[in-house]
């Protein structure tokens, strides 16, 4: 079986992982670093990702697009209050938000596949074999729209993906591994943009997802814009300036925020300092923990209503908890640990990098899948309840929240009204009473044959699979035939969208590609025109007068292709170059070998 | 596993539905899988709960046990190790380990237990509607008119301090009978393993099962209503 990749796609950073010899390790970059920033940028040479995308964040702020995963799996009218914190230029068609960028738009899934394949290309890079199959990563609390959105990004990205795993989990997983941990655990998952708990019992390899609650909307994005807000509140009073009709500094501003943050986990006060426009100046202020604390306090404290609500519906008290992991950056904050450690009357685990650990986890399960590991085993929870529209706009639930996945339930429908052809069915996930409270994940038409009311006698079985995904089958029980369902998501992209965006995607790969083989083809030409120009310089009174001119034409050929945009020019004008001027140095190379001789006896050389 | 059918009818064609390997056409002595490919095989639709974890069909269980049964069985299932093999096997898994999690969670529960017995036991006792006994809706009706008294007032007022207390009051009256109704389930549960244990067939043993099953559902029944009205009063009262 070929090799299968863990990944934590996350709002902020998103990584690659595999299992080496029985341990998962992380894949670095070429700086070293394992963290791909998740931010694509639009930029005259085309789209970049990750560290070279977020310096756009400043320069081209409407054309750089970062915590794409909000809006994964969703419609405009769901971040229609935050709209005015993101810069780029949001619009809605069929269902599913597309983000401008220049003159064309993208989904959600499609900026995450641009991630994805930037995490593919580092994950080839280094495993020098193709990589077509992943395991992601979702918060748990992510509904099947937002599961089936992530689903798609992998498709796009030409990573098949194998599995959808929760975070949390994932997160246990590594822990479980690294601590052979036995009992009950708690996970506090606060990242980017998102935040889970989880609460599993762990007995001899098997993880057992309890409960899980959480919020897909509240995350170290909040904080910032939190932090952000009063810098911008104080900039109107003090300078008369509103910096909201300056993307780039409105950027600046939430990136000072977000670094302040971070400082202040390690410091109690740190220095702010932003450039105002206009030449007006800079804004520079003090802030301290405690300022910072009381600013975010009644976020922070929104994490913990979901971790009341998991231990109730684990039916567990605080102190039945054995051992608490953080997990996501935010948790850095020594506030987060605070409020939790309260929460569960003991001190969370901090020993393992909250960063990494998701993406960590996520490899131990792809290792499962391609039947690596055979001891450990994940059993999984469906973070919401799943159910049908019936009369009067009333959800009847058909499978509870926190039951564990797989899991099916079977519907026996009929019909009302003699010769009825069709039965509509409408699908929800949620926990509320109402139907328009909950959400609405999909639709589909029910084909029943004519018969009088009553007789058709039609089961239809809701399937939710290891990923949380719902599938959906029909067969009528009186001829036994089963029919096959076209379900129609209510916010997500249809098959042939997917189908359409794998096509471009594939292009933009190739364009990718060429465009890779020219920059580095040019840089390589670069590195050899100037180790040219200096063997001349050095090396022009040691040979002939025509095998001089000869190299200068040679180079100035080189120089001549190096400006056009054909990769295979510019080697075949290198390699003339290097044939041309080998001569000269293999003088050189004889000449600086002569003189470090120089002064020295034959004995000092034996 | 045979001593425990004593009336499962179906269970003769129970096996005779699941006597052929879907891969091999070998006639099958395995449990799950086929003994000559050892490839999975599918949970009989017909096969009940009780039956899908080797247990007799009796209302107390060691969940211990219980739960060691099922992780064992979630490692021979689950489709995380189904990825290598064929479509076919692939939805086996997944179609078997679905009803191993539907399974487990109504076992493990013995109020849902208690309710799956009677769904799979109650054939003569089945169409008996039961109704709450009247001093319980009497006490329900009043409790109603309270709530709405309570809703109406104002709560800071001495009025709404003195309806939430006794609001308080009776939910926990009825906390409490839920409780009662709930030793009172075991203690006819109990009653029922011992029925099963001794298993007689004359028409005593018959009367005796019948009572216990009737007597089940109406427990079960008042219980529901008295969780819904505790449910409602925890929402209004908070």
């Amino acid at each position: 079986m070929p090799r299968i990749v863990g990944i934590d796609l996350g709002t902020t950073n998103s990584l690659v992982a595999y299992m080496k010899d029985g341990r998962p390790c992380v894949i670095p970059g070429r700086t070293g670093r394992p963290m791909v920033p998740s931010v694509v940028a639009l930029t005259d040479n085309g789209l970049i990702v990750g560290d070279s995308a977020k310096e756009h964040l400043t320069r081209s702020p409407e054309r750089t697009v970062y915590s794409v995963k909000r809006f994964m799996g969703k419609g405009l009218a769901d971040v229609q209050n935050e709209l005015a914190y993101f810069p780029y230029s949001l619009t809605e068609r069929g269902g599913v938000i597309r983000i401008t960028l220049g003159e064309k738009s993208y989904s959600p899934p499609q900026i995450s596949a641009m991630i994805l394949r930037e995490l593919k290309q580092r994950a080839e890079a280094h495993l020098g074999e193709s990589i077509t199959k992943s395991v992601i990563t979702v918060p748990a609390y992510f509904n099947d729209s937002q599961r089936q959105a992530t689903k798609d990004a992998g498709l796009i990205a030409g990573l098949e993906v194998l599995r959808i795993i929760n975070e949390p989990t994932a997160a246990s997983l590594a822990y479980g591994l690294q601590n052979k941990t036995q009992g009950t655990i708690a996970v506090y998952d606060f990242g980017g943009g998102t935040f889970d708990i989880s609460i599993l019992k762990l007995k001899n390899g098997i993880f057992e997802v309890l409960s899980t609650n959480g919020d897909t909307h509240l995350g170290g994005d909040d904080l910032d814009r939190r932090i952000a807000d009063s810098f911008l509140d104080e900039i109107r009073t003090a300078s008369h300036i509103d910096l909201s009709t300056y993307p780039d500094h409105m950027q600046a501003v939430r990136l000072e925020a977000e670094r302040a943050k971070i400082r202040l986990s390690d410091e109690l006060k740190t220095q702010i300092a932003i450039e105002l426009p206009d030449g007006k100046g800079r804004y520079t202020r003090e802030l301290t923990r405690d300022q910072l604390e009381s600013m975010v306090m009644d976020i922070i404290e929104r994490t913990l209503t979901p971790c009341r609500l998991a231990l109730s519906d684990a039916e567990l008290a605080p102190a039945q908890i054995d051992e608490v992991v953080l997990v996501g950056g935010s948790t850095r904050m020594p506030l987060v640990r605070r409020r939790v450690q309260e929460l569960f009357g003991k001190q969370p685990h901090g020993d393992i990098n909250p960063d990494e650990v998701v993406a960590l986890g996520a490899a131990v399960q792809a290792d499962i899948l391609s039947g690596g590991t055979t001891d450990m085993l994940l059993l999984d929870v469906t973070p919401l309840s799943l159910g049908i529209e019936t009369m009067g706009g009333v959800m009847s639930s058909l499978i509870r929240r926190n039951t564990t996945i797989p899991a099916s339930a079977k519907e026996l429908f009929t019909t009302y009204v003699d010769g009825q052809t069709g039965v509509d069915i409408h699908i929800l996930q949620g926990e509320r009473e109402l139907v328009k409270d909950n959400r609405s994940l999909a639709r589909f038409r029910l084909k029943v044959p004519p018969l009088p009311a009553g007789v058709p006698r039609i089961e239809v079985t809701f399937l939710l699979d290891a990923n949380g995904i719902l599938n959906v089958t029909a067969s009528d029980m009186r001829t036994g035939q089963s029919q096959s369902i076209e379900v129609k998501p209510s916010y997500g992209l249809s098959d042939n969208e997917v189908e359409q965006m794998i096509e471009d995607s594939f292009k933009f790969a190739q364009e990718d590609v060429a465009a890779r083989k020219l920059i580095e083809a040019r840089l390589d030409a670069e590195a050899l025109i100037v180790t040219t120009e200096k063997s001349l310089s050095e090396g022009a009174r040691l040979v002939a007068q025509d095998m001089l001119a000869a190299i200068r034409d040679a180079l100035t050929a080189l120089t001549a292709a190096k400006g056009g945009t054909d990769p295979k020019a510019i080697r075949a004008r290198m390699a003339d170059l290097e044939q041309t001027a080998k001569p000269l140095s293999v003088t050189l190379l004889d000449d600086s070998l002569k003189r470090s001789l120089q002064g020295k006896k034959v004995t000092e050389l034996t | 596993m045979d001593q425990h059918h004593t009336h499962n009818t179906g269970s003769r064609d129970l096996r005779m539905a699941r006597s052929m390997c879907w891969h091999c056409q070998s006639e099958m002595s395995g449990e799950y899988f086929c003994e000559r490919c050892v490839k999975v095989q599918p949970v009989s639709k017909e096969t009940d709960y009780f039956t899908c974890f080797g247990l007799p069909r009796r209302l107390t269980i060691d969940l211990k046990k219980l739960e060691a049964k099922f992780y064992e069985m979630s490692r021979a299932f689950h489709p995380d190790f189904y990825q290598n093999k064929s479509e076919t096997e692939q939805t086996i898994s997944l179609g078997n380990a679905a009803t191993l999690n539907t399974a487990y969670r109504t076992l493990r529960d013995p109020i849902q237990r208690a309710e799956y017995l009677l769904d799979l036991e109650a054939g003569s006792v089945k169409d008996i509607r039961t109704s709450p006994p009247s001093d319980l809706f009497e006490e329900i009706l009043e409790l109603q008119e309270t709530v709405e008294a309570y809703r109406a007032s104002d709560r800071t007022s001495e009025t709404g301090r003195q309806l939430l207390t006794r609001l308080v009051a009776e939910r926990q009256a009825l906390d409490q009978r839920k409780q009662d109704m709930e030793h009172h389930l075991q203690q006819i549960c109990t009653d029922w393993d011992a029925l099963q244990d001794r298993g007689e067939a004359t028409s005593q043993a018959r009367t005796e099962r019948d009572r216990l099953l009737k007597q089940m559902r109406e427990i079960l029944s008042n219980r529901t209503y008295v969780k819904n009205i505790v449910n409602d009063l925890a929402a209004t009262i908070g």
